[in-house]
């Protein structure tokens, strides 16, 4: 059963969503609101790598690569300036998207198992992660004309 | 009668259901007899908009007098009105346009300094350039501003410092009843068993309001009153609940009360089915919120929580006001969301005595929203709704393309972040005084220094922020220029013109037009943009933009202004005396194709895509917006280990520019002053009058200790004390030196009200 193994790539994820948002908080504190709503939907994050813990250890934890891969890949740190904030913004919004579909992805094994507890897990966490891409969309509106034209 | 000691008069009490006796306030520095003749305006020293008349001799104002006839004060005035109208009207004002050199600012003609503004705005891109204004200058002049920077220039930044008063009533209503409006009259204060103010020292920000609400107190069937403030204010000694939650508690606070409506059964389901969306998610969120653990987070007794609630459950007419304690602390949108859920949840809107007030703190503060001058669209429009775009355009006669709305228009905010950043190097600030007013003035000052930064300032004197400016545009005031404002209540007021401004000042109008014509905007056609030139014509303008708008000014004209009293919008042809209240058939204007606005996540400010929200198919529906309570962003630790909250004085407004300047008023307040808990102040060893230091991460300043007051752990320091009557060498006085920069994720107004402070003897 491979539900294992998207379930620890959804940990891991999370994991590296949590840890990112943590850095562009911190790295970005010029920027009030990015700072603060970077620190609080880090602990969302967060918060989901524990909801899923239960799962993983029912389950079993068959960790691929592909986490860490994707963390190395997507997010190789933050950068400086207008720009350098939307291009980190956009990295959490590629980042926060993956993590959303890989919810899917384990919703839909959790109707198959059937596992009505996952399930539930799977609804309340989705919903968070798309508050974190509604808001990383909405900020990436507002930051990118000026970035991209007189910064 | 001395109306320093006495701010609200003398009381006229009278039963509940009956019309508020009338009683005319009267001020006059001559005799009555010399009096040339009496011109009609209303007052602009706070959002309550009360009517009077100027009394002008010689070719100078000389007094004011309440119009009796008047809907909103019934002839009243309280101290501001009466002593800081006009007082200042000859003292220190700017006569001359000024222009920097290196040797500081010199004299110039308008001609000199408008040729530099012109120039330095033609040389850059206009997303280079911000506008900062006010919620001090009149609608016209809003309008035309707002035109100007839309479809003139094409910059979406520009924002008043309405962001930093009225922006969360604005956000409150738009994300429950899908557009700004208030719904209530003040005439509900007439008919209210109970009312409920909600982080509002209404006795000392609207006194004349106070004055109303203390004449049915006195009257029999007095209303119950219940109030949430963490301070002890003449408005908690009153209220027969006084909740006072720590400061950044209040939606814990709300979640509270709302989850004790539902667990009693006070909740009107039929009402909530039938006009409502979102109760089942609400009723999760507040689940766990039981008294006890309200009690615990707020630092409130529990019973009285469930004193507040069952008030507000088993009276049978509910009057809500909100205002700064809410607006301008942590989780603002929400918890402001949290008193129009209460009066949903028991179907008490649009009725006599049942409503609520959003209220705003500056005069016209309500024009800068409807008019667009901050962070919306002109009439109410929905910024993602291409529609309303198209309105605009059509109505401006220019390109769709022209008028940006790719994302909402920037919020002061962000704009003073771009200029911070350098992405924004011209600024032009009309009538008001970020020096001072904004959060974190060391940041400021900074900001408004720096080298590449162009900036104009108009302003009726050389405020503290008209002292870093390239060019002072010397503006007319409140008597010199005409035009109408709109009160708290949406009663619209015409402010004639009195007397002539001094020197070569200009209303705020004849700038911006002077600008739009020099700057040579024009239509599709080739012909100029702005097709008038008097402030009957930009009315004329504003009324075709608001027709079919939920703020409907179509039926107004300044003849029908002329008469005996204000005039509420939506004043249309069929509704020509205007409406008392909004949605007395509680439909609420949240269809996608009217709402202003689609919505926002409550945590982030995130936005509700146009699909996600006409998937839920509000149909006329109010939203019930639900939130747990979070911790604010910043908090006590052992190093600062109070929480500072900034507020008002009934004797001054904004940063005393007319109030400092009147004698009266300046003498009942002179000074600064930092109000301390009994308990704070003697574990600090500190005595009533002792000069204390209160500092944060950021800044500091002093002030005398006043001692009780505040809760223990609160302090308390009003914010208009800034700079411009300082006298050499005096340690700062301005509250802002010490405030922090975040804000409301969604309405974006600044968090003024929790600032993690230590304070210390000076
Ligand atoms: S209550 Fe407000 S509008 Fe009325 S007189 Fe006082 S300051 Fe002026």
């Amino acid at each position: 059963m491979h539900l294992s193994t998207y379930l620890g790539l959804l940990h891991a994820s999370e994991n590296s969503l949590a840890e990112a948002f943590d850095q562009v908080g911190r790295d970005h504190a010029d920027e009030p609101d990015v700072e603060h709503l970077c620190h609080v939907l880090s602990e969302k994050a967060a918060g989901h790598v524990e909801a899923l813990s239960p799962f993983v250890t029912r389950y079993g934890v068959q960790r691929e690569d592909e986490p860490d891969r994707l963390h190395a890949a997507e997010f190789g740190g933050t950068r400086t300036g207008g720009v350098g904030l939307l291009r980190d913004l956009q990295d959490l919004y590629v980042l926060a998207s993956f993590v959303d579909i890989t919810w899917t992805v384990v919703g839909q094994a959790a109707q198959g198992v059937p596992d009505a507890e996952l399930l539930k897990t799977v609804g309340s966490c989705q919903a968070e992660t798309s508050t974190q891409l509604s808001w990383l969309q909405t900020r990436i509106k507002q930051a990118a004309p000026q970035a991209l034209i007189v910064a | 009668m001395n109306r320093v000691e006495n701010i609200w008069g003398v009381r006229t009490p009278h039963e509940r259901g009956t019309e508020w006796p009338e009683r005319v306030d009267q001020e006059l520095a001559v005799a009555e007899a010399e009096v040339d003749r009496w011109v009609q305006s209303a007052c602009v020293l706070c959002s309550n908009g009360c009517a009077c008349d100027i009394a002008v001799k010689d070719g100078k104002m000389v007094g004011v007098r309440g119009r009796a006839g008047d809907r909103i004060n019934h002839g009243r005035l309280g101290p501001k009105g009466l002593y800081a109208s006009w007082q200042w009207s000859d003292q220190d004002r700017l006569t001359h346009p000024l222009v920097r050199t290196s040797e500081g600012l010199r004299q110039a003609t308008w001609d000199e300094a408008m040729g530099r503004i012109v120039e330095e705005s033609k040389k850059r891109h206009p997303l280079k350039q911000g506008f900062y204004t006010s919620g001090q200058l009149f609608l016209e002049e809003y309008y035309t501003l707002a035109v100007i920077g839309k479809a003139g220039l094409g910059t979406p930044h520009m924002d008043g410092n309405t962001r930093l008063c009225t922006a969360t009533a604005a956000a409150a209503l738009k994300e429950t009843f899908g557009s700004d409006g208030q719904p209530g009259s003040y005439e509900d204060i007439e008919h209210c068993d109970a009312l409920f103010l909600f982080g509002h020292n209404m006795a000392a920000t609207q006194t004349v309001l106070w004055s109303r609400v203390l004449d049915r107190v006195e009257g029999p069937d007095a209303p119950v009153i219940v109030a949430v403030d963490p301070r002890d204010t003449p408005v908690t000694r009153l209220a027969d609940v006084h909740l006072a939650p720590l400061p950044g508690s209040n939606q814990a606070l709300m979640n509270g009360l709302i989850h004790e409506l539902i667990e009693h059964g006070y909740v009107d389901h039929d009402y909530v089915a039938r006009h409502t969306i979102g109760y089942d998610e609400l009723a999760a969120t507040v689940a766990s919120y039981e008294p006890k653990q309200v009690a615990e987070i707020c630092g409130v007794n529990a019973v009285d929580v469930q004193h507040a609630a069952e008030i507000f459950g088993r009276s049978e007419r509910v009057l809500s006001t909100v205002l700064q304690g809410f607006y301008q602390s942590h989780q603002a949108t929400a918890a402001s969301c949290q008193v129009n859920n209460l009066h949903l949840l028991r179907g008490l809107i649009g009725k006599p005595g049942c409503g609520v007030l959003q209220m705003n703190g500056q005069p016209t503060a309500e024009n800068t929203r409807e008019c667009g001058a901050d962070g919306d669209l002109p009439g109410f429009r929905n910024w993602a709704n291409p529609q309303h775009i198209d309105e605009l355009a059509k109505l401006w006669n220019v390109d769709r393309l022209k008028i940006p709305h790719w994302a909402p228009p920037t919020h002061a905010m962000q704009l003073w972040r771009y200029v911070d950043q350098g992405s924004i190097d011209f600024l032009w600030i009309s009538a008001t005084n970020p020096a001072v007013s904004l959060p974190e003035l060391p940041r400021i000052r900074d900001i408004l220094s720096r080298e590449d930064l162009f900036l104009v300032v108009q302003d009726g004197f050389l405020t503290e922020t008209a002292q870093y400016a390239d060019v002072v545009l010397p503006a007319a005031l409140w008597g010199e220029k005409q035009g109408t404002f709109t009160n708290a209540s949406r009663t619209v007021h015409l402010s004639e013109q009195a007397v002539d401004p001094p020197g070569e000042a200009r209303s705020d109008l004849d700038i911006f037009l002077d600008y739009a014509r020099r700057m040579d905007f024009r239509d599709a056609d080739g012909e100029p943009l702005i097709g008038w030139t008097t402030p009957e014509e930009a009315f004329e303008a504003w009324k075709e933009c608001t027709r079919g708008r939920p703020c409907d000014y179509s039926g107004l004209t300044y003849d029908a202004l002329r008469g005996a009293s204000g005039i509420p919008w939506p004043c249309t042809d069929d509704a020509p005396e205007g409406t008392d209240r909004l949605y007395e058939d509680s439909v609420f204007p949240t269809e996608p194709e009217t709402c202003e606005d689609y919505g926002h996540d409550l945590l982030t400010g995130g936005s509700t895509t146009p699909e996600k929200y006409k998937a839920l198919n509000p149909g006329g529906r109010a939203f019930l917006k639900a939130m747990p309570f979070t911790e604010p962003p910043e908090w006590i630790s052992s190093a600062y280990p109070l929480i500072a909250t900034t507020g008002r004085s009934p004797y001054h407004f904004h940063t005393r520019t007319k109030t400092g300047r009147s004698p009266q008023l300046k003498q009942a307040e002179p000074k600064v002053w930092v109000e301390l808990s009994a308990a704070d102040a003697a574990e600090l060893g500190v005595a009533e009058g002792n000069q204390v230091r209160v500092e944060s991460a950021r800044g500091w300043m002093e002030g005398a200790a006043r001692i009780g007051g505040a809760r223990p752990g609160v302090v308390f320091v009003p914010f208009h004390f800034g700079y411009w009557d300082a006298t050499e060498g005096a340690p700062p006085s301005a509250a802002n030196e010490f405030t922090l920069t975040e804000w409301d994720p969604v309405s974006k107004q600044p968090i003024y009200k929790v600032v993690a402070v230590r304070v210390r003897k000076a």
